[in-house]
């Protein structure tokens, strides 16, 4: 019994030191990221590259970005996508996944086997590239949002929610004369905001993250959003080494500076509505 | 049929609330799988994708493809990166759930389970920020270690030797955390009864992890490990495309990379949609083939 013991405090404290550490492999880059970021030339000059903690530190990088255009802009677009973006993903899929939860409803089982196909099988980036410069979205901020308008795995997890909803709804409405409309919004939305906020923030976090569709289908650097612009910075440094003309900054404290500008909305954000995500994907896997 | 009508009719408010995104499906879900007609055409952008002509013979991208050395560079890319990301990415993430399950601490347990499931969040040009910034020849904080005590450093992103590790680091690093939501959940499904009356056989944490949590969340596994199976031609078209750059294109350059540069870049578009058609044949074979083992499987438990 006393052997036992001992080993499960080994066992333990194994555990605490491994998940400690874990913690501190998340932290420290951004920490280093951050630090970089801040660090003065002439730090860099004297110890001879960047160091974790530099013993000055300058906000100019920052300073850069935020007066100059380049960020703020893509800041824009980043924006405009995302706030816009869910609107639309939020809404057509709570119009497509609310008709498709009627059992009642007649050709249900075919549309959701046509919906459920898509999963399955694609026609290749190419083909679909082709779809969206017809529709003429190429260079629009639509591109980023339209083409992926409809994520066929939030809608099938919206309509279960919809599903367990209780029948009873359905039949008060009814005979209080609502149509289907009014069911829908004033009965069924209040009721699913919870399912909708969940959604919502993995379509905004996409979104917010959006690089692949700006990349095929946008080439106006105007509409570039946050993450291709940030990509720019970072594999072209030239393109940095304009910005810092009179050498106060080196190029690398630019781009980490861009980098964490790029990342503090997440961060931030994040703690709070960590809560949702969890639920989500545990939503998710009852389904999958 | 009458009846059929009648019954649709009684729904019209329903269907015209399905149209946009019904709409939006047909548009751009089933338009590209029309269009990926282009794969047996010579397209011509003047012509279009209706009226350029048919390819001569009709598998002739498809022909050239299997003959060309691209083939198994690409394909075994694709698998080996899969393959090292599954491994890596299921292991861990198996580990940390049981290690978390396992801590008393809840106010512990929490802060580790928000920072790591943290970097899911972050964009793949974030996480390349930091391996920049870790990993850079000229000024990554690494390669100043090793030039510091060793006096050499290596160019690990421009290498054929390091670039697939750190494609499946960084992918390990943004979702270890997140990844063992899942086995978590599983674990705390299983009857606290299993635990106690282990204990009471006096079974120490290692035996009850090994006879209770683990045959416990088994199932669980192997549907995962199905799934990720079935997506196997997808290796990650994001970070690959952020992450790499010519001199490791030897070993990173995967099927959708390649799709992307032939199709856009050097409009070759009738070849790229061959091999983009060909990836998605093979994937739908392995999803379906996939689903059809975890039904059997499930069947086989419950």
């Amino acid at each position: 019994m006393v052997k036992t013991g001992m080993v499960d405090r080994l066992v333990l404290s194994f555990i605490y030191g491994t998940l400690i550490l874990l913690s501190l492999s998340v932290l420290f880059p951004i920490f280093y990221v951050v630090a970089v970021s801040l660090t003065p030339f002439e730090e860099v000059l004297r110890n001879g590259g960047f160091i974790v903690v530099p013993r000055a530190i300058t906000w100019e990088a920052y300073r850069i970005f935020l007066t100059n255009d380049r960020i703020p802009d893509a800041y824009q677009v980043t924006f405009i996508i995302t706030v816009a973006g869910t609107l639309i993903n939020l809404v057509l899929t709570a119009l497509l996944a609310y008709p498709l939860s009627k059992p009642r409803l007649p050709g249900r089982k075919i549309f959701l086997l046509l919906i459920v196909f898509t999963m399955l099988f694609n026609g290749g980036i190419i083909p679909t590239y082709l779809i969206v410069k017809a529709t003429g979205l190429l260079n629009t901020l639509w591109a980023m949002m339209i083409p992926n308008a409809v994520s066929a795995f939030n809608l099938l997890i919206m309509k279960t929610f919809y599903e367990n909803l209780p029948e009873s709804l359905d039949e008060a409405a009814k005979i209080d004369g609502a149509g289907e409309v009014r069911t829908l919004v004033q009965i069924v939305l209040p009721l699913s905001m919870p399912i909708m906020a969940t959604i919502g923030l993995f379509y905004s976090v996409g979104h917010w993250n959006e690089f692949f569709q700006a990349i095929m289908y946008v080439s106006d650097t105007a509409k570039f959003p946050l993450q291709v612009v940030l990509r720019g910075i970072l594999s072209r440094s030239q393109s940095v080494e304009e910005l810092s003309l009179e050498e106060t900054m080196p190029t690398e404290s630019l781009q980490m500076a861009a980098v964490i500008l790029t990342a503090v909305p997440i961060i931030v954000v994040y703690p709070f509505i960590q809560k949702h995500f969890t639920q989500g994907v545990l939503l998710g896997s009852i389904k999958g | 049929m009458g009846k059929a009508w009648t019954a649709a009719w009684k729904h019209r408010a329903l269907y015209l609330m399905m149209l946009p995104g019904l709409a939006y499906f047909v548009t751009y879900k089933y338009g590209p799988m029309y269009g990926a007609i282009i794969a047996f055409k010579d397209y011509n952008v003047a012509q279009g994708m209706m009226g350029s002509a048919w390819a001569d013979p009709w598998y002739k991208h498809f022909l050239y493809f299997y003959r060309s050395p691209y083939f198994s560079s690409l394909l075994w890319n694709t698998f080996l990166i899969s393959l090292y990301k599954l491994v890596w990415g299921m292991l861990p993430g198996i580990a940390l759930a049981i290690m978390l399950f396992e801590i008393g601490n809840r106010t512990f347990k929490r802060w580790v389970q928000t920072i790591s499931y943290l970097p899911h969040f972050l964009s793949w040009v974030i996480v390349y920020g930091m391996v920049m910034a870790f990993l850079s020849e000229s000024t990554g904080l690494i390669n100043m270690w090793l030039q510091e005590w060793f006096g050499f450093k290596i160019g690990f992103l421009t290498s054929t030797d390091y670039f697939r590790s750190i494609l499946v680091g960084t992918d390990l690093w943004k979702d270890l955390g997140w990844s063992a939501i899942i086995y978590l959940a599983a674990i705390s499904g299983v009857s606290p009864a299993l635990f106690e009356a282990a204990t009471v056989d006096g079974a120490g944490r290692l035996r009850k992890i090994w006879h209770v949590t683990l045959p416990g969340i088994r199932n669980v596994i192997v549907l995962l490990l199905i799934l990720r199976l079935g997506h196997m031609l997808d290796a990650g078209f994001d970070q690959i495309y952020i992450m790499y750059n010519i001199h490791v294109y030897p070993v990173a350059d995967i099927i959708d990379t390649w799709v992307f540069r032939t199709g856009l870049e050097q409009f070759n578009f009738s070849m790229a949609s061959a091999v983009g058609l060909f990836k998605s044949i093979i994937g739908f074979a392995l999803v379906l083939a996939a689903n059809r083992v975890a039904k059997l499987w499930g069947e086989n438990i419950w």
